[in-house]
């Protein structure tokens, strides 16, 4: 009777963390698989304990190429797309002006749109215009995909602003570069900062618009997409280890730079 | 002014008319200069494809001739009669995989929310996390997880949940992997972060001593959950199916890496016909349908929830 | 006072705003004195914020020239003026500590010295302990005293407040009201004050100016204000007034005498707000605390030469220092009299018959020609 009165009280709890573990567990299986030493093409059973693949990461042809290539173009992508969104974010909020309903569905419509479709139809474009397939291909279109989501984060964060803030600051003899140095930037950074990680997440990830309009550039999901068909290498598993490791203890790292902060900023 | 001269006041001066002042054109022109890039990228690398793509699907012609705008609708028609099959399954699929996820998310995002305490972070951290891992790779995983004989599958088989999923047509015999479930069960784990992140940002605006007056009003745990948590997390809820919906109802690469040619979604097609077969009239008129379902369905399903601030 | 010479005054000619077809300000003149306490004084929505925006710079006027001193600043941009603003709720900012906020002015006229000003800035505002703190750290009464702290470290010619004391519970206001005052008398900057709670402006200005839908109402030291309203508005935004509707019988002499509900009153002519005709009507009124109260019984001991008139108690509370009645009269449904708890007549209850009487000097009338209610929701809003 205790367990069930337990399990009905923590019923909440106990379902999340399945969630979770179910969310967790192909992580899991990518790390355990990166000591596998497969005996065939594909890494899907496991064999045999090996560090063959952590010394060797780069051991197979074209894969850290294709890494470096996307890791390129995810940041410029999150340059561009940040530079750019942001920008609409603040004309979005700070500004009235006209056609403000068919921008803001522009601005949506990517985000309602599966992404295959916008794949095929920027490459007619392309076919269209006769242009040549590869890095700047890829790179317009993820500017163009992220573009939404940074307007979004970004503007969030700007519409919670006090615009007082920034009146203050030109009541305390900041001009119009100073104020928005000094003042905007730093209150919007966070917003501006979380659209430039989504940028750089989608962009680096994405696998159905690259697969369209890369030609015969070969980003690394478009290498993972290859190697499902040809073989996949315990390195692909390496790779994919080390920046959920990366990610996790850049997050970790910041939090806990912040809380110090936060304490330091605690009375003397 | 109805008063005018009170001691210390000066005395107003002579009333001049009054000249109005007008804001500077420099001024008004800023939002638009802010605007401009932006949105010239997204009318030409966005806008201005739906329209050479809506060219193309009305095309005929061949690769090598070349192809000419000769208001073919057949070719939709044509397009729907052949792969029929692939759009329900896409729809399916994606519905099912949204409804479990909305299943599957919303227990952890209200987790994260109310009963995580300290551990709140750690638990955010460890949702958005697999995002860096890239998801073809994580996808590959679940054909480890799946396969044949495995752990999972034994289990299942052991407590004949296969023997009912396999009555119901979602899976094959004692196979997992190359069937439906195993195509649905990748589409929810893909784009569950997609539905727990909205689902915890609305239930976090929640202030949580509206769970003690409702209590106090006399209502019980789950009558509280029904009248005041979940509608107060509805606009959580319309973004996260959104957001899952719209990209499942397109992916294919669920379908390609775990399923069959059996469970083959609308996505694949149109990748095929355009990459492959080369067939472009027929591969634009396809994403064409596929884009007006996609937005009418999310249309209707807007207004009916009512939450149409969602940018 | 007279007109300085020297010309620290702040001069708004004929300046007003405009928003579409919404008139926010009415063309306005108004000079406030070199160094003295001003306060823009009116309900929400009067247009008393947008005025003071307009001196600030941060709201361009539609028409009219604001002057600082002899020089026009009208086309000045905010940063360049010798102005600085408490904004309300202060607008501190979050991503600088209190030190950082207050030398936030002084390091953009790129001055490298400012340690020893910001700390004695710090002292002024006895805020030295907190220096390093982030402004959501501070309590709200501190964090006001930042943002004194951090538009007076520049020296204004000018110093704007914005319902400063607004965000604050009722203790700490009164506080920081002696607070300010203290400040601005040891600076000596002319402080321009905006608020909606009459008291508060009466407390602290040397001069306040009644705002109400976009116009100056009335403008004056807040005791002349207070005794001598020029309009209904004025009257019942200021304390509580008892306004009577009467016909004028006669205006010859120094008083005037009306009629109303059967009683004759007589009001001083020059305070009169309007020309009082025979047969005309005139809108009598007395504060409440100038009145007297008598039991019926005793109406014979009323001294001759009072104004007085007839009624019933129809509620009375006891509020410590004094009694508030509530009289029905013929005159006046719900004419209100304060009586200072001394000698506390014990006959003086709901339902007993008396007579209100006070000194005629004491009596003022308003041109009958206006909404007799005007500014009486708007007492008890911010009551």
């Amino acid at each position: 009777m205790v367990v069930i009165r337990w399990i009905r009280r923590n019923l909440v709890v106990i379902a999340g963390l399945l969630t979770l573990a179910y969310m967790i567990l192909p992580n899991i299986v990518v790390m355990v698989f990166s000591f596998n030493n497969p005996k065939g093409r594909f890494n899907y059973a496991w064999q045999e304990f090996s560090l063959d693949a952590w010394k060797d990461p780069c051991g197979v042809a074209d894969l850290c190429g294709s890494l470096s290539l996307s890791l390129q173009i995810a940041a410029w992508a999150t340059v561009g797309a940040t530079a750019l969104g942001t920008m609409i974010a603040f004309a979005l909020v700070r500004y009235r002006f006209r056609a403000r309903g068919a921008i803001n569905s522009l601005i949506f419509l990517p985000m309602a749109m599966p992404e295959v479709v916008m794949a095929a139809s920027l490459l007619t474009l392309f076919l269209n215009m006769g242009a040549e397939l590869g890095f700047w291909t890829v790179l317009i279109a993820h500017i163009m995909f992220c573009l939404s989501f940074v307007v979004t984060a970004v503007k969030a964060r700007v519409m919670s602003m006090d615009p007082r803030l920034e009146e203050a600051a030109r009541d305390l003899y900041a001009g119009p570069v100073q104020t928005f140095l000094r003042v905007t930037l730093p209150i919007a950074a966070p917003g501006i900062a979380a659209g430039a990680l989504l940028a750089f997440a989608l962009s680096f990830d994405d696998f159905i618009i690259t697969n369209f309009n890369a030609g015969s550039t070969v980003t690394f999901p478009m290498f993972v997409w290859g190697s499902a068909q040809r073989g996949t290498p315990v390195q692909i598993n390496v790779i994919g280890t080390a920046m959920f490791v990366i990610a996790v203890l850049v997050v970790l790292g910041g939090q806990l730079i912040a809380s110090r902060r936060k304490n330091n900023a605690q009375p003397q | 002014m109805s008063v005018t001269d009170a001691p210390p006041l000066a005395p107003a001066p002579a009333q001049e008319p009054p000249a109005p002042r007008k804001a500077s054109t420099r001024k008004r022109l800023v939002p638009y200069w802010l605007l401009l890039p932006g949105i010239l990228w997204l009318i030409v690398f966005f806008a201005l494809p739906m329209v050479y793509q809506a060219s193309t699907s009305v095309q005929t012609g061949s690769l090598e001739k070349g192809f000419e705008v000769t208001w073919h609708f057949q070719t939709y028609w044509d397009a729907l009669k052949d792969y029929y099959p692939q759009f329900v399954r896409s729809l399916l699929y994606a519905g099912t995989a949204t409804l479990l996820c909305l299943l599957l998310g919303y227990p952890l995002a209200y987790m994260i929310a109310f009963k995580a305490g300290r551990w709140r972070n750690l638990v955010l951290v460890l949702v958005i996390a697999p995002f860096f891992t890239s998801f073809l790779i994580r996808t590959l995983a679940w054909k480890t997880i799946l396969a044949d004989g495995g752990p999972v599958v034994d289990v299942l088989n052991t407590l004949h949940v296969l023997d009912v999923t396999s009555w119901l047509g979602w899976t094959e015999g004692s196979r997992v992997l190359a069937t439906p479930m195993a195509v649905v069960c990748g589409l929810t784990y893909n784009f569950l972060p997609f539905m727990i992140l909205p689902l915890y940002t609305s239930l976090e605006r929640i202030d949580g001593r509206l769970h003690e007056a409702a209590g106090d009003l006399y209502a019980t745990p789950a009558t509280t959950f029904r009248k005041v948590t979940f509608p107060l997390s509805m606009p959580g809820v319309v973004s996260g199916t959104l957001l899952t919906f719209i990209p499942a109802s397109g992916d294919y690469v669920n379908a390609e890496l775990l399923g069959s040619t059996d469970t083959k979604m609308v996505g694949s097609v149109i990748q095929s016909q355009f990459l492959r077969v080369l067939d472009y009239p027929t591969a634009a008129a396809l994403s064409f349908i596929l884009m007006a379902i996609v937005l009418a369905m999310v249309t209707v399903y807007i207004r009916k929830s009512g939450t149409e601030d969602l940018v | 006072m007279t007109q300085k010479t020297e010309g620290g005054d702040v001069r708004l000619s004929g300046i007003s705003k405009t928003y579409g077809s919404f008139t926010a300000v009415h063309p306005l003149d108004l000079t406030i004195p070199q160094g003295s306490f001003f306060a823009l004084l009116g309900a929400s929505g009067c247009g008393k914020t947008t005025t003071l925006r307009m001196i600030a710079g941060l709201e361009d006027p539609s028409t009219g020239t604001v002057f600082l001193g002899d020089k026009d600043v009208t086309d000045l941009q905010p940063y360049k003026r010798p102005v600085n603003t408490v904004f309300q709720s202060y607008a501190l900012f979050p991503h600088l500590n209190v030190c950082e906020n207050i030398a936030f002015g002084l390091r953009r006229r790129g001055i490298k010295s400012f340690k020893k000003q910001v700390d004695d800035m710090l002292d002024l505002v006895q805020l030295g302990a907190f220096a390093g703190r982030k402004p959501h750290q501070l309590s709200g009464g501190q964090q006001q005293r930042v943002a004194v702290a951090r538009a007076l470290i520049n020296h204004p010619q000018v110093l704007l407040l914005d319902e400063p004391l607004g965000a604050l519970d009722l203790k700490l206001r009164r506080q920081m009201q002696l607070e300010l005052k203290r400040i601005q008398t040891e600076v000596g900057i002319t402080f321009v004050h905006v608020t909606h709670d009459q008291e508060e402006a009466m407390t602290m200005a040397d001069q306040v100016a009644v705002m109400n839908g976009g116009r100056v109402e009335q403008l004056g030291a807040p005791a002349d204000l207070y005794e001598n309203p020029k309009t209904t508005f004025v009257a019942n935004f200021l304390g509580t007034s008892n306004l009577i509707e009467a016909e004028v019988v006669e205006t010859a002499g120094e008083d005037t005498v009306v009629t109303c509900g059967g009683s004759k009153l007589r009001v001083p002519g020059e305070r009169c707000a309007s020309q009082p005709r025979s047969g005309g009507k005139l809108l009598v009124g007395v504060r409440p605390e100038k009145v007297s109260v008598a039991h019926a019984d005793d109406a014979g001991s009323v001294a001759i030469g009072r104004n007085k008139i007839t009624g019933r108690i129809v509620a009375s509370s006891f509020i410590g220092v004094s009694t508030q009645y509530i009289v029905d009269s013929p005159a006046c449904s719900d004419f209100e009299v304060y009586v200072q708890n001394i000698e506390r007549d014990a006959r003086l209850v709901p339902g007993a018959e008396v007579v209100l009487h006070w000194n005629p000097a004491h009596t003022f009338g308003l041109d009958a020609d206006q909404d007799i209610d005007a500014g009486v929701e708007t007492v008890e809003e911010s009551a």
